[in-house]
């Protein structure tokens, strides 16, 4: 082992730290210190920048579209359901 | 004006639909549908993981929005209460097939428990080229599939879908710091397994210290 951790952080202090610092919060002091210890260790940014590439991945695409006979599927329902949820006021008849 | 106050939040690009459709109006409702259909249904795939049980999660969930659309207030974007409903409904088709509480109702977990990285590199490529190759879609649907459900549905809630950590913790009953910790894990776990296929194995780092 070389040099230990740049700041005093306990485990569970980084790993609170960390997600909140992967969402862009600044929160408290704990941020400043594990902004502090991120600038001098290099396996941390790389776990950081590693979470929110994760992160991007997940949200760009969109890889589960409804089915088109779903689709039909679904306005047949919702049309009954706003038939009965929404009745047609009596002055305007089919 | 308060300089300190915070920013009011940003109209609901949706409101003037969900007027029409509050007062009655079919089609604008059918554009509501037509405009998150897709989302919701990805969202319910995700968490139930099944196409079928993804097709009934939908149309529950819109089904639902007409019920409620009079109870709807509005003071929250119709997006994300649209999606609290998806979620509220594939949680429940979950639990109808697992047949035991899936994501409350647990011991709260705590930060210090969670796995450390392991597997530490740079990606080789930025995550929209990777979006696009089939195959990545399918290591990542995987990655997803394997989490465990409690983890799977807030990762997908709040990272994906982009809810808040408060709507979150109201969509699945669980309190923010609960949201939080899962959330972690969470990330974490699918981190290592996608670092390890798509990270350069030549620029693998190995941390000098463990945090303690």
């Amino acid at each position: 082992m070389s040099e230990p951790t740049p700041a005093a952080l306990s485990c569970e202090e980084i790993m609170r730290a960390l997600n909140d610092y992967v969402d862009g919060e600044t929160v408290a002091a704990v941020c400043r210190e594990f902004a502090e210890h991120l600038a001098g260790c290099n396996p941390c940014q790389v776990v950081v920048d590693n979470i929110r590439k994760t992160i991007r991945l997940y949200k760009a695409g969109e890889p589960y579209p409804v089915p088109p006979q779903c689709t039909a599927r679904l306005t047949a329902a919702l049309r009954a359901k706003w038939a009965a949820t929404f009745p047609a006021p009596p002055a305007h008849p089919r | 004006m308060d300089p300190t106050a915070p920013p009011a939040p940003a109209p609901d690009p949706d409101s003037e639909l969900v007027g029409r459709a509050r007062a009655g109006d079919f089609a604008a409702f059918e554009e509501l549908v037509g405009k998150y259909q897709n989302r919701v249904h990805a969202l319910a795939h995700r968490i139930v993981g099944s196409a079928h049980d993804a097709e009934d999660v939908t149309q529950q969930t819109f089904l639902s929005a007409v019920e409620h659309l009079r109870s709807f207030r509005g003071d929250a974007p119709f997006a994300g209460w649209l999606l609290r409903v998806a979620a509220n409904h594939a949680l429940k088709a979950l639990r109808k097939r697992r047949g035991l509480p899936t994501v409350s109702a647990d011991a709260e977990e705590g930060y210090g428990d969670v796995p450390h990285p392991e597997f530490i590199a740079p990606w080789r490529e930025d995550p929209a080229d990777l979006a696009a190759r089939h195959e990545v879609r399918e290591l990542i649907d995987a990655a997803l599939a394997e989490l465990d459900d409690k983890y799977r549905v807030v990762f997908a809630l709040r990272d994906i879908e982009g809810l808040s950590v408060r709507e979150t913790a109201e969509a699945t009953g669980l309190t923010e710091s609960a949201v939080k910790v899962r959330l972690l894990r969470a990330r974490m776990a699918l981190r290592e397994k996608l670092t390890r296929a798509l990270g350069d194995e030549s620029a693998r780092l190995f941390p000098d210290h463990r945090h303690g």
